[in-house]
């Protein structure tokens, strides 16, 4: 499959991840497609957004649900035809969707809301992690999870409070750190995040 | 054997039971666990989504923080273990990537020198180093008359690496739990996807998942479906309602770690292996096994007499 | 010495990067060369006829070409050395092409390049000796190693024209692949109606000798003159006496899974005839699992076979025979389809691979001909067909089975037929290129057979809510939609691809062919030359080469069997004159040159205490050459004051155009 000059930069920051190369060997079979777990409920296939790609259609792409769909089973990968590592591309293109701010899901908060938990605590969190999800973007849906919370607490399987890991300056220091090299490497990629 | 003990945040709280069930479990087999000091969350599927350089960061901290003299790490978690795997390698095959990665370490006097330790999971280091004629050799009360599914997840046997399980079909937790006495369900779905986030995500599409595995494992007359992921026991077990309640079943299936089948097998309390922390009561189970023996003529099913007209089935070999 | 020195131009080839008239002007002032010229093809007629006439005319009596690569044109030029009167061997090629003009881009560098190039081979010819190609006579006999139809046909087409063929075969009877099928595609012909009869002939022709149940052991020589030994392996059972009754069949009591006629969809017995057209007729007793080999008792065969033909004490025997030729067609095994365990086949009973589906629909199969579940009863209502299991995958194979989705849509069209079931394929790409092939997808198409674009992700069970209870479900995504798609179905039919012989290696490392890295055999020239290989006097027909259908099939074995023929009829083969030789005077004995003889050609003279080079097996390789410790062994048209001469030839070159 060719892929038009005119818009390719989306597909060369995907095809820059290690292995991306093989992207351009898809046959479009649809066995990524077929394997999905969550694939009925993408609003286009992980073979369709390949194909996308190499038409250039940049915007479909980055708003496109496919990847945060993406549960990371692996099935795609193991079974391409042409050994195509498309669950590093799904994480590639949550990359930069999220970098360029172009989602239309929540599933980003969800991720976020995680990330800040580790990094506030060095641990997650996840009664933090549920209550803040929830509220901050699905308040109706808060409640429904009421009886499932309750159930884990009296199990003990929920914690109260978080836990911090002693070194978390050292932690915080570290993705400071890496961060700022992200974010360089981005640049030198072309990829704005 | 002696190893660097990561348990990840789940096994803390969430997966108490696959915690506890694995340590002692590991103290009768005499293996050694030194959990690794000041550890960190691994960043589960989450920070990967979002920045990656970052995420590889985060999980080689844990990795600088194996204590010296270590070569072999253990995750029981599922996520943790293909997190922690995954940076090893990439580290190891990528240069750029693992000066970035010790560049930003060495902000916390921390470094890591990719090959310096391999990452395992539980099960890995139960069937690989340990070995099945050997946990056997422990077993005092073997789980006869119990119906097993044998449910593996994705992570550990997907992507995969050197000398790994089979992506589609492994065995390993089939043979283990052989080994502990019980009836393996041969079970079609042993490596399918229990939805991972998606519960939290996007519901519906996680109800299918976790109603097709327990309704698979309730149709072959399971007892228990046998995990190692506390992932899947969580959508599985916790789940397990909302997704009745989806579908307007009433499936009961108890979804327990395989750790504390073996503790179970190793004549060890139940308490103590953490049961009674499920959602999907697991006393059907208990009380079966406490119960005499099932007589003769119940044991394994017999297969239909096969008529004459029959074709015959490829052996599996 | 009078050397004349062609620089050829290829078109653009070479004069694209290479200086031609620089370098023909720079040769004309080497020593010894009598006339150097450059010309754009030198491998035309007229090409040829300048070097004619400067033989004629200017008595030149060593020719250079600098062109191409030697595999190409070093036969034409020497060619036109002989014609002019010119020994063949006084002529040398330097390549300017594969080694100068198409791997560089200096136009400068090159051209210096191609003039130390030329200048190496202008040293070396000075030091050519005439030498003369000897002759050997050829053997009549031909060997063929494979009785499916490539075999078969080529055995036919032998001799038919009056000489003698070995048809080795080793199931105990002739037809091979295409003997399992039921019907085949395009036409829907019935295998076994066209192919039976093509085994009698083969099994009774006159100058056909039918070894059955056999295998070729060991195989030396040379085109011309091979020598096999082949194994009859002992089917207990004198084929003096036998008359085929089959009642030894019947009355045996030990019936097992027939793994290979009946691709383990049928039962048959210890002794028995793999299917009832079988040519031998003769039945064969399966030692492994009769009752008398492994325990010693039964014997049911022998108490009732009415002319006492069963034989229990019956030893393989070993032939030797002495042929000119070989033609292996040893044929394609099917992909396993447990590898790929998410298709459910060998956990599902109800998913069956191609030969499986073959069988079932053969009305000499175990279901006589009805299509029905792993129950043997029950019709399916519903059937999916799966393409591409095991091919064009690189976690199996890379390559296109070729002919898959023919018989694909072939089955579809048997499912209709039999079953008056809805019938699904599941594909990636429809490939149906040959005569009528189009027409037939086209027909399928009219008899309204689903067709769903997609790679079948997994064969499921119907666990999902609202699922229908009991049916497979197909997995996979209708990309024309773009959509995933669960579509129940009764039975599944993969459609396996085809895959070299599990032995192919072996078979060829015996036959002293090459395998490629998948297996199959490799063709002297994949375009140009597809039946012969690298070796001279072994030919390859059918599927041995590569998965191919019968039309293609049948016409290779009929073109092996006519190029052996021509060597036949020729009855007389060149060898190769750049031998090796021994010098027998400083030659010690020490035998260390004769395991290094890959064609195995070196002998040892016990009464004269001297290694000898059997100049008929030598092909030139020089291996005993350079490991002789005396350096009493030289290689004829590669000796020492050549390569030299080659060597300062090309180095005195490059020392003055750097200078210059």
């Amino acid at each position: 499959m060719k892929r038009e000059k005119s818009e390719s930069t989306l597909y060369d920051q995907v095809a820059a991840i290690p292995g991306g190369e093989r992207l351009k060997l898809c046959l479009q079979c649809g066995t990524c497609g077929g394997s999905c777990p969550s694939g009925p409920d993408m609003d286009h296939t992980p073979r369709e957004i390949f194909a996308m790609l190499m038409a250039g259609k940049r915007e479909e792409v980055l708003k496109s649900n496919t990847f945060w769909f993406c549960v990371s089973c692996y099935y795609c990968t193991v079974r391409c035809p042409q050994q195509i590592p498309i669950t590093a591309i799904m994480y590639q293109l949550k990359h930069i969707a999220a970098g360029e701010k172009k989602y239309t899901t929540d599933f980003t908060a969800f991720s976020q809301t995680f990330i800040n938990m580790v990094e506030n605590f060095g641990r997650g969190f996840e009664l933090g992690l549920a209550t803040q999800f929830y509220l901050t973007n699905r308040p109706l849906a808060a409640v429904g999870m009421m009886p499932m919370a309750l159930g884990m607490l009296t199990r003990g399987r929920m914690a109260l409070l978080p836990t911090r890991i002693k070194d978390l300056n050292g932690l915080k220091a570290v993705l400071r750190k890496a961060k700022q090299i992200a974010r360089q490497r981005d640049r030198e990629a072309g990829v704005r995040a | 054997m002696k190893y660097a003990y990561y348990p990840g945040c789940s096994l803390e709280k969430n997966a108490a039971a696959y915690g506890e069930s694995f340590t002692a479990v590991a103290d009768v087999l005499a293996q050694e666990l030194v959990e690794i000091p000041d550890w960190n969350c691994c960043g589960a599927t989450e920070y990967f989504s979002l920045d990656p350089l970052p995420a590889y960061a985060l999980l080689a901290r844990n990795l600088a923080l194996v204590p010296k003299g270590l070569t072999d790490l253990v995750a029981p978690c599922s996520a943790c273990y293909l997190n922690l795997y995954k940076t090893e390698h990439h580290m190891a095959e990528r240069p750029q990537l693992n000066r970035d990665v010790n560049t930003a370490l060495a902000e916390a006097n921390l470094s890591y020198k990719p090959g310096t330790v391999h990452v395992r999971h539980a099960l890995d280091i139960l069937v690989k180093d340990v070995g099945c004629e050997a946990i056997a050799a422990h077993v005092k009360q073997p789980l006869r008359g119990l119906r097993l599914v044998p449910y593996y997840g994705c992570l550990v046997v997907r992507p995969g690496g050197l000398g790994s399980y089979d992506p589609e079909y492994p065995d390993a937790l089939d043979r283990l739990l052989e080994a502990l006495g019980a009836t393996v369900v041969d079970f079609p779905l042993k490596a399918a996807c229990c939805g991972g986030h998606m519960p939290q995500i996007n519901p519906e599409t996680a109800y299918g998942l976790i109603y097709e595995l327990i309704a698979s494992a309730a149709s072959r007359e399971a007892d228990a479906i046998v995990t190692l992921c506390p992932m899947c026991q969580l959508n599985l077990d916790v789940y397990q309602a909302q997704a009745n309640d989806h579908f307007g079943t009433h499936h009961s299936m108890p979804v327990l770690y395989f750790t504390q089948m073996m503790g179970l097998a190793f004549g060890l309390s139940p308490q103590a292996m953490g049961f009674g922390q499920e959602f999907v009561s697991a006393q059907p189970l208990l009380d079966k096994l406490a119960s005499p023996p099932p007589p003769p003529e119940e044991e394994p099913k017999k297969k239909p007499q096969r008529s004459k007209k029959a074709l015959p089935m490829p052996s599996l070999r | 010495m009078k050397t004349g020195v062609y620089i050829c131009h290829c078109g653009s080839n070479i004069a694209g990067t290479v200086d031609v008239a620089e370098v023909a002007r720079w040769a004309g002032e080497l020593e010894n060369v009598a006339v150097a010229r450059d010309y754009k093809f030198m491998c035309s007629s007229t090409g040829q006829e300048l070097i004619e006439k400067d033989i004629r005319e200017l008595g030149v009596d060593r020719v250079v070409v600098a062109s191409c690569s030697p595999h190409m044109h070093e036969p034409t030029f020497r060619g036109a050395c002989e014609r002019a009167g010119v020994n063949p061997y006084m002529f040398e090629m330097a390549n300017i092409r594969e080694h100068c003009s198409w791997v560089h881009t200096d136009k400068a560098e090159a051209t210096k390049k191609a003039k130390a190039l030329v200048a190496a081979a202008v040293g070396r010819v000075t030091r050519h000796q005439p030498l003369m190609e000897k002759r050997a006579p050829v053997n009549k006999n031909t060997l063929i190693v494979g009785g499916g139809v490539a075999g078969i046909q080529a055995a036919l087409e032998i001799a038919n024209a009056g000489y003698h063929v070995y048809l080795v075969e080793r199931e105990p009877s002739l037809g091979g692949h295409m003997a399992q099928l039921d019907k085949t595609f395009p036409t829907l012909d019935c295998s076994a109606c066209i192919l039976t009869p093509r085994m009698f002939d083969a099994g009774n022709h006159p100058n056909i000798t039918l070894l059955s149940y056999s295998e070729v052991e060991k195989v030396s020589g040379y085109i011309g003159n091979f020598k096999a030994t082949i194994r009859k392996k002992a089917r207990y059972v004198n084929e003096e006496l036998c008359t085929g009754c089959g009642v030894c069949t019947e009355k045996c009591p030990k019936q097992i899974v027939d793994e290979v006629f009946e691709a383990g969809l049928g039962y048959r017995k210890a002794v028995y005839r793999p299917f009832p057209q079988a040519v031998p007729k003769y039945p064969v007793i399966d030692r492994e699992n009769c009752t008398f080999f492994q325990k010693g008792t039964c014997k049911a065969c022998q108490k009732f076979c009415p002319t006492g033909a069963i034989d229990f004490n019956q030893q393989d025997t070993l032939l030797e025979v002495e042929i000119g030729n070989i033609i292996l067609a040893t044929g394609y095994d099917l992909f396993d389809a447990r590898r790929i365990p998410q298709y459910g086949y060998g956990h599902f009973p109800n998913v069956f691979t191609s030969l499986e589906f073959e069988r079932m629909t053969n009305a000499a199969g175990p279901t006589e001909g009805k299509v029905v579940l792993r129950d043997g009863a029950t019709t399916p209502k519903t059937v999916g067909i799966v393409h591409c299991v095991g091919s064009r995958d690189q976690n199996y194979n890379e390559y296109c089975s070729k002919v898959c989705c023919m018989y694909s849509l072939k089955f579809a069209h048997m499912v209709h037929e039999k079953a008056h079931a809805e019938v699904y394929n599941f594909y990636i790409d429809m490939r149906t290129p040959g005569k009528g092939y189009e027409e037939f997808y086209h027909r399928l198409m009219d008899e309204g057979n689903h067709f769903v674009r997609g790679r079948v992700a997994a064969i499921a069970e119907a666990t999902r809510y609202g699922e229908p209870e009991g049916k497979l479900i197909v997995q996979v995504e209708d990309t024309l939609i773009g959509e995933q798609r669960r579509i129940p179905v009764d039975m599944v039919i993969l459609s396996a691809g085809l895959e070299p012989r599990h032995d192919a290696q072996g078979v060829a490392r015996k036959f002293g062919i090459s395998c490629s890295h998948e297996g199959w055999f490799i063709e002297k020239h994949p375009k140009l030359d597809p039946i012969a290989t690298m070796t001279d006097g072994v030919f390859i027909a059918g599927c041995a080469q590569g998965p191919r259908d019968i039309p293609e099939t049948v016409a290779q074995g009929a073109a092996a069997a006519a190029r052996v023929l021509s060597i036949i009829d020729k009855g007389e083969v060149l060898v190769e004159a750049a031998t090796a030789l021994v010098n027998e005077m400083s030659c010690t004995g020490c035998q260390q040159c004769i395991p290094t003889c890959p064609y195995t050609a070196i002998e040892y003279l016990a009464d004269k205490q001297k290694a000898h080079v059997v100049e008929a097996l030598c092909k030139g390789c020089g291996t005993c050459t350079a490991a002789c410790p005396s350096k009493s062994i030289s290689l004829r048209h590669f000796n020492d004051g050549q390569l030299l001469a080659e060597m300062f030839g090309a180095m005195e070159a490059m020392f003055e155009l750097e200078v210059a």
